[in-house]
C-alpha cells in the first residue's frame, strides 16, 4: 500500500528563454509511517522536487498521488483539503516563521484557515503540540526572535504537525543548526513520527543524516535519481558512482574510502547534455556513458541504480 | 617544535559581552591546527584577531599573539598592513561575497601582487596566471579576465586561496573555508588546501565546526565552547577518548560517527538546552548543559591543565578513567 506516489514528475523553470529541466522524471512512493530519504547536493532539484509534491510549485508533466487521488489536476479549491494531510518543515527557521506573528498566532493560522474546532478546541489543540514538541506553554504569546534556532525549528514543526497530517515533507530541516542541537531535532522527528505513525519526506544533503532517520534513500543528481534503495544498502553498498562519492565526502577518519574526491563541478542544468548526466565528473565513464542516458533499473535486491557499469562497482565490492 | 605563532591568555570584549576569554593555544611551522566550536563559541573571533581586523566595538582586554619574535598586536597599523597577506593571510567561508563582483579575477589576484611585492602590471599577470594555476584552475589565463559571478563557489574559494597565498604567508587562517560548498567540492578545496601547506610548508589554521573535517585534515585540535578552549588533542586521541564532556556530547550527538545508529532502534545522544551566550555568568560556561556538574562547576571557572602527553583540558571532573569518555555508550537502546 503506499500513501503517496509519484510518476514521472517533471518540473520546468523558464530561466530567459531556455527551459531548465529541475525535477526530469522522478518516480517515488512513500509507504504509510515510512521514512524516504532524499538526498543530493544543491541545485539537484531536490526542494523543487518537494514543493513541487504539495504543488506549491507547479508540475509540468507526471502524476502526484496521494492517498489515490491524483493531486496533479485536482483545482485549487479541493487541493485545500488534501493540504491538510501534507505539510511542510523549512530549512530556515529564521526566514520560514513570520516575526511580527506570536507563536500562537503561527500555530492558530492554519486551524483557522481549515476551520478546526471551536476556538476553544484551537488553543487547546495549540498547547497539546507545543508540549509536543518540547516547548513551553508560554511560548504562545511570544515572538519568534525570542527563540534560539533549534526552538525556532520546533516552531516549524508544530506548525506543519498542527492540523494532524499524514505525510511531512522536510526540507533539510537540520542543516542551518548547531551540531549539537541537531541531534535534538532529529529526536523530535523520530519520535513525533512513531508516535503519530507519519510518513516522512526527508530533505537533506547531509547522507549521514539522511542514513540515520530513513527507511529508504533516494540519490539525486542533476533532476533525476540515480540510486534507490534501503538505508543500509545505500550506506553499506552503494552501487552508483555519484552515491559513493557522496559517502566518500562525508569526513570521517576512520572509514575507508573509495576513490580520491570526484573532480569537477556540478554542471549547469541549462546545459544537459545527452548521455549520463554524471559522466563529466565520472571516473568509470565510457563511450556508452556519453551517448546514452542510463535508466534507473534493478541491481539487487530492491536496490535500484541508473548506471550503465553498476556491475563493476557491485563485482569490486570489497565486502 | 619552536612554535610559529604563540597566542596567550587572549580575551576579546564588546561592550556588552566577552566572546573570548583567556584563550592560549601555539602553532608550529607547518602544521595544521584546527579550532572547532558552535556558532557563539569564539573561534572566528579568535582569527580575526590574529589578522587585527575585529570590528570597532571588539576591544582586545588582554593577551598577547607572537609571531616569531614579533609581538603582532603592538605593531604600527601600518606595519601591520604590510604583514597581512604576507606573514598571515586569510580566506573567509562565502566565496560568493569575499570578491569583488565588479573587478576580474586578475585585476584581483594581481593587487596583492603590485601591492606587496612590488610587482610590475606585466609581471602580476605573469605570475597570477601561475597562482591560478597552482590552485588547479583549468584555462588560468582565460580565468584572469572572467569576472567572479562565471566561477562556481568552488572555483571562487580556490581563487582566494589563490590571493592568499599571492605572498606565500608564513599561516594561512581558513575560516570555515567550505562550509558554503556542496560536499564532493568540500574534499577538493581541504585537499588543496593540504597540498600548499606541504608545498609552501605553511601552517594552517583551519576554523570549523566540523568535527568529521577535523579528523581527516588537522595535526592538532583545539574546541572551544562560549569562548573558552574546552579541551586539546591530536584528532585521533579527541575521537577516541574525549576529555571534556562537551567534546563527548558533540561526538556522541553527531550521526557520522556512528555508522550503525538507527531511528527505528536508538536515539542520537543529545546535549541539553541550547548554547550558552558568553556573556557574564560565573563558573564554567558548560555547567548549564553538563551531565557531570558539580557544585563547584557554577562558581569556579576550571583552569586548563596538563591531561596527558599533548593534550589539555579544563574541566574540574576528571575524565581520564577508561570507563567514561567513550562516545559509544552514550547512545542509548530503547
Amino acid at each position: 500500500m503506499t500513501l503517496l506516489s509519484v510518476t514521472d514528475l517533471k518540473t520546468t523553470y523558464r530561466v530567459g528563454t531556455a527551459p531548465v529541466h529541475a525535477v526530469d522524471g522522478v518516480s517515488l512512493d512513500i509507504a504509510p509511517g515510512e521514512t524516504v530519504g532524499l538526498v543530493g547536493e544543491s541545485g539537484c532539484g531536490k526542494s523543487t522536487l518537494g514543493k513541487t509534491i504539495l504543488r506549491l510549485v507547479e508540475p509540468s508533466a507526471g502524476r502526484i498521488a496521494f492517498d489515490g487521488v491524483d493531486l496533479t489536476t485536482l483545482p485549487q479549491q479541493r487541493l485545500r483539503a488534501y493540504r491538510r494531510r501534507l505539510q511542510m518543515v523549512f530549512q530556515d527557521p529564521f526566514a520560514s516563521l513570520n516575526p511580527r506573528q506570536t507563536i500562537g498566532d503561527i500555530l492558530l493560522a492554519p486551524l483557522d484557515v481549515h476551520r478546526v474546532g471551536s476556538r476553544a478546541d484551537r488553543r487547546q489543540r495549540v498547547s497539546a503540540i507545543l508540549s509536543q514538541v518540547g516547548l513551553p506553554e508560554d511560548a504562545v504569546a511570544r515572538y519568534p526572535h525570542e527563540f534560539s534556532g533549534g526552538q525556532r525549528q520546533r516552531i516549524g514543526i508544530a506548525r506543519a504537525l498542527v492540523l494532524g497530517p499524514d505525510l511531512i515533507i522536510c526540507d533539510e530541516p537540520v542543516s542551518a543548526l548547531d551540531l549539537s542541537v541537531q541531534a535534538q531535532i532529529l529526536n523530535l522527528l523520530a519520535d513525533i513520527k512513531r508516535d503519530l505513525k507519519l510518513s516522512l519526506l526527508f530533505i537533506s544533503h547531509d547522507l549521514s543524516v539522511v542514513r540515520y532517520l530513513s527507511d529508504r534513500v533516494l540519490v539525486m543528481y542533476l533532476g533525476r535519481i540515480v540510486e534507490a534503495g534501503s538505508h543500509e544498502q545505500i550506506w553499506k553498498r552503494p552501487l552508483h558512482p555519484y552515491t559513493r562519492a557522496l559517502i566518500d565526502a562525508v569526513p570521517d577518519p576512520a572509514r575507508r574510502r573509495y576513490a580520491a574526491p570526484l573532480p569537477g563541478d556540478l554542471p549547469d542544468p541549462r546545459n544537459a547534455t545527452k548521455g549520463c548526466r554524471f559522466q563529466p565528473r565520472c571516473p568509470l565513464a565510457t563511450e556508452l556513458c556519453k551517448q546514452q542516458s542510463p535508466e534507473l533499473r534493478s541491481a539487487r535486491s530492491g536496490q535500484r541504480v541508473a548506471c550503465h557499469h553498476a556491475e563493476i562497482i557491485a563485482v569490486s565490492d570489497p565486502t | 617544535m619552536a612554535s610559529l605563532l604563540d597566542v596567550r591568555d587572549l580575551t576579546i570584549a564588546f561592550p556588552s559581552a566577552t566572546p573570548v576569554r583567556n584563550l592560549s593555544f601555539s602553532l608550529a611551522p607547518a602544521e595544521t591546527l584546527a579550532i572547532v566550536g558552535e556558532s557563539g563559541s569564539g573561534k572566528s573571533l579568535t582569527a580575526l584577531a590574529l589578522m587585527r581586523l575585529l570590528p570597532g566595538t571588539a576591544r582586545i582586554v588582554s593577551g598577547r599573539v607572537r609571531l616569531r619574535d614579533d609581538e603582532l598586536l603592538a605593531l604600527p597599523e601600518i606595519e601591520m598592513r604590510r604583514r597581512r597577506g604576507r606573514d598571515i593571510a586569510m580566506i573567509f567561508q562565502e566565496p560568493m561575497t569575499s570578491l569583488n563582483p565588479v573587478l576580474t579575477i586578475g585585476r584581483q589576484v594581481t593587487e596583492v601582487l603590485q601591492v606587496h611585492r612590488g610587482l610590475s602590471k606585466a609581471q602580476a599577470r605573469r605570475e597570477a596566471a601561475e597562482l591560478l594555476d597552482l590552485v588547479r584552475i583549468p584555462n588560468p589565463e582565460r580565468c584572469l579576465d572572467d569576472h567572479p559571478h562565471r566561477l562556481s563557489g568552488g572555483m571562487r574559494q580556490r581563487v582566494m586561496i589563490a590571493i592568499a597565498a599571492a605572498c606565500r604567508p608564513k599561516i594561512l587562517i581558513a575560516d570555515e573555508p567550505t562550509t558554503a560548498l556542496d560536499v564532493t567540492i568540500q574534499a577538493q578545496v581541504l585537499e588543496l588546501l593540504d597540498r600548499l601547506r606541504r608545498e609552501l610548508s605553511l601552517s594552517l589554521l583551519l576554523i570549523t565546526h566540523d568535527l568529521g573535517l577535523v579528523g581527516q585534515w588537522a595535526d592538532r585540535v583545539v574546541v572551544m565552547y562560549a569562548g573558552r578552549k574546552v579541551e586539546e588533542a591530536p584528532p585521533g586521541i579527541l575521537f577516541e577518548r574525549p576529555l571534556h564532556p562537551y567534546t563527548h556530547g558533540l561526538l556522541a550527538a553527531s550521526p557520522r560517527l556512528h555508522e550503525n545508529l538507527h531511528y527505528r532502534s536508538a536515539r542520537l545522544s543529545e546535549i541539553p538546552g541550547n548554547i550558552a551566550s558568553a556573556t557574564t555568568q560565573a563558573g564554567c560556561p558548560f555547567a548549564p548543559r553538563c551531565p557531570n556538574r558539580l557544585a563547584l562547576c557554577r562558581t569556579n571557572v576550571p583552569h586548563e591543565r596538563d591531561a596527558a602527553i599533548g593534550r589539555r583540558v579544563a574541566c574540574h571532573v576528571d575524565l581520564t578513567e577508561p570507563s567514561r569518555g567513550l562516545p559509544h555508550d552514550a547512545a542509548v537502546s530503547y
